[in-house]
């Protein structure tokens, strides 16, 4: 009787234990995160004061209302940069899941020359690091008339992703058996149907994940798009949080407020595509 | 009408040959089974007459019309994979209607042939499930009605049933007995497993490393295995293999022990031989065999049992070579027991001790 009461306070501890452990690694991960949000609305004195205001005394949209004003009165051009972000990323990301399908799939099934050199060689342009490629990218790029635009940008991040979209997505089709498209090429399928109704269904949530982490990448990418972008025709929105930089102030208001517009669209997408994602992560289930 | 003919099938990886210049001849409506051990061109051979694998020389036909050069949808076959490949995202249903679908069938055809295939496999209650809620029995299951919709002219197997358990497997070697004495189509079938060849087949095709070593009914490769390979793959237990030589119109063999050579077979003085027997046919005296002409008798000691319930297996050694006789109406024996056995020298084969062929008769 002892060891067995003596046994169920040890369970009852661990499971305390365990709720703590996840409630300070949460706290790290979500404090920033709230702590920008509750920037956003608070007036900039008490952003400012030493110590920090951990109970806000006022909440308002006052930096959210001076981003959308006038230029001039603290305002910045938040939906042309928006728009900027969206298109650049929505389509970096499609062109980098089309391209990491197909190579991902060349990957996965077909033998070829060098294929482990070609794969290791992908891999190692993701070691370099973004910030040492911006000025060689922005001479290419100046050298070609591509500096400030969309296209330049996308051209970027699309060479940015690949790598990793195909690395990601040649991972899930490897764990697709391949018996299931031969069934399906038997069962009256060209090579081109048995991928889209059968391989390319079963693998949907891997590719979808590896779509998310294409996006967010692209969406939340400084380093590069503060060299590449000069004007509102390009710029994204981490690059607009510059804007609240001026030479002796910084608006750290406005700054979590944008942060923040910047923050939703990824976190409702994540959240819409969070089954696939988790499916995707834990993928394996395709026997059968 | 949908015989099958392979002529001079040849397959190769780069420059390594896997299989070699195969013939088969299949009739229409015949069950054949490709045995042989593992590695030895199955699971290739299947794949080449599906089209799945390309082939490196030779023709396959089938129906005939030669089918080198079509793709696996337009070959009017079905297959199933040992591992079922059945498709994860799809119901029971689709799975089974799939293949109409693609063809572009109406709905109520593609209804009718999936009810009618879930009836003969008594799929009906798990229409609307999907593979990843399904037994290994009933995926294999829907495999095989997934092949039966597609009516195709040949089915293929490619081990289906290999990752069932033991009890299953007899049970589902049944119903795949049953759906061809109902269907009637040409079926080739690849397993290891040489009691479903036995069980299942009309034919048996007994392959080794990349070679057809012998085509037959179950009975003739049972009876009359051509060589010492198919001797020890058909049947179980293996047939015993006792190397001697032929001395005074005898067999005498390492240890001086000598028996007669079996009745049929030429023999030369001096030549070296392999005696085959099986299990069946070496027993304790007064166990079923009746006394008669072409006996021999033979005194050995019992190593280990192995009671079968019908049947006791014994292992004793026999000029120096261990080998296994049965038992009928078992009593119990022990270790170290000293029995005469009776050899059936008409059911015992010879075989050339140099090339394991099986000698003239
Ligand atoms: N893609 C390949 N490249 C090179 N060799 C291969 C390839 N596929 C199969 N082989 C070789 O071909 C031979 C025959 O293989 P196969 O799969 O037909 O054997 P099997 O008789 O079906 O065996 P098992 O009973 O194990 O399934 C084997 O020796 C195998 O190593
Ligand atoms: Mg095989």
């Amino acid at each position: 009787m002892a060891t067995n009461s003596n046994h169920n306070l040890r369970r009852q501890m661990l499971k305390v234990a365990h709720s703590l452990g996840l409630f300070f690694a949460m706290m790290v991960l979500c404090v920033p995160g709230l702590w920008i949000v509750l920037n956003s609305f608070r007036p900039t004195v008490e952003i400012m004061a030493k110590p920090p205001v951990w109970i806000p005394n006022e909440l308002n949209f006052d930096h959210y209302r001076a981003m959308f004003g006038g230029i001039g009165e603290g305002g910045v051009p938040v939906l042309t940069y928006f728009a900027n972000s969206l298109v650049i990323s929505v389509t970096s990301t499609v062109i980098a899941i089309l391209i990491g399908m197909a190579g991902g799939y060349a990957f996965a099934r077909y033998k070829f020359k060098f294929k482990g050199g070609i794969f290791v060689g992908l891999m190692v342009t993701r070691a370099v690091p973004g910030v040492a490629l911006s000025l060689p990218l922005f001479i290419l790029f100046a050298r070609v008339g591509i500096i400030d635009t969309h296209f330049g940008m996308i051209i970027a991040y699309v060479a940015l992703n690949v790598p990793f979209t195909i690395w990601l997505i040649d991972g899930f089709f490897r764990q697709v058996p391949p018996e299931l498209a031969e069934a399906a090429e038997i069962d009256g399928c060209t090579r081109w149907q048995a991928f889209w109704r059968v391989e390319f269904p079963v693998a949907r949530s891997g590719i979808a994940s590896a779509g998310i982490f294409a996006f967010l990448t692209s969406w939340n990418e400084y380093a590069l798009a503060s060299q590449l972008t000069r004007s509102t025709t390009s710029k994204t929105m981490p690059v607009g949080l510059l804007d609240f930089t001026s030479e002796f102030t910084l608006n750290w208001g406005g700054m979590c407020a944008l942060a923040v517009l910047m923050i939703i669209p990824a976190l409702i997408l994540t959240f819409l595509v969070q089954k696939h994602l988790i499916a995707g992560l834990t993928f394996g289930g395709v026997k059968g | 009408m949908a015989q099958v003919h392979l002529r001079n099938v040849v397959k190769k990886y780069g420059p390594l040959e896997v299989v070699h210049a195969i013939n088969l001849d299949i009739a229409d409506g015949e069950f054949v089974v490709l045995v042989g051990p593992s590695g030895c061109g199955k699971s290739t051979t299947l794949r080449m007459v599906a089209g799945l694998e390309a082939i490196s020389g030779g023709d396959v036909q089938i129906g005939g019309r030669v089918v080198n050069d079509l793709p696996p949808r337009d070959r009017n076959i079905s297959m199933v994979f040992q591992n079922y490949a059945l498709y994860p995202h799809m119901t029971v249903r689709e799975n089974l209607g799939f293949s109409l679908h693609i063809a572009k069938h109406s709905q109520a055809d593609i209804d009718k042939a999936v009810n009618e295939a879930a009836d003969i496999l008594s799929l009906t209650p798990l229409l609307d499930r999907k593979p990843g809620a399904l037994s290994g029995g009933q995926r294999q299951r829907v495999a095989m009605g997934r092949a039966i919709v597609r009516d195709p002219e040949v089915f293929l197997f490619d081990e289906p049933l290999s990752n069932l358990d033991a009890k299953l497997r007899t049970q589902m070697r049944v119903e795949i007995k049953k759906l061809h004495q109902k269907l009637g189509s040409t079926i080739i079938y690849v397993t290891h497993d040489q009691i479903e060849a036995m069980t299942l087949a009309d034919r048996i095709v007994i392959m080794r490393d990349g070679h057809i070593e012998q085509v037959g009914t179950p009975l003739e490769v049972f009876e009359n295995p051509i060589n010492t390979f198919v001797a020890t793959f058909i049947g179980s237990p293996p047939m015993n293999l006792l190397d001697g030589v032929v001395k005074d119109g005898q067999i005498e063999f390492a240890d001086g022990t000598r028996l007669p050579v079996p009745p049929g077979y030429f023999t030369d003085e001096g030549q070296a031989i392999t005696f085959g027997v099986r299990a069946d046919n070496i027993m304790p005296v007064g166990h079923a065999l009746p006394r008669g002409e072409h006996m021999a008798e033979v005194e050995m000691t019992v190593d280990l049992t192995e009671p079968l319930g019908t049947e006791t297996l014994l292992f004793a050694v026999l000029a120096g070579t261990e080998v296994q006789a049965k038992m009928l109406n078992p009593r119990p024996v022990h270790r170290g027991e000293r029995m005469t056995f009776q050899i059936m020298l008409d059911k015992c084969h010879l075989f050339d001790a140099e090339t394991g062929d099986t000698q003239k008769k």
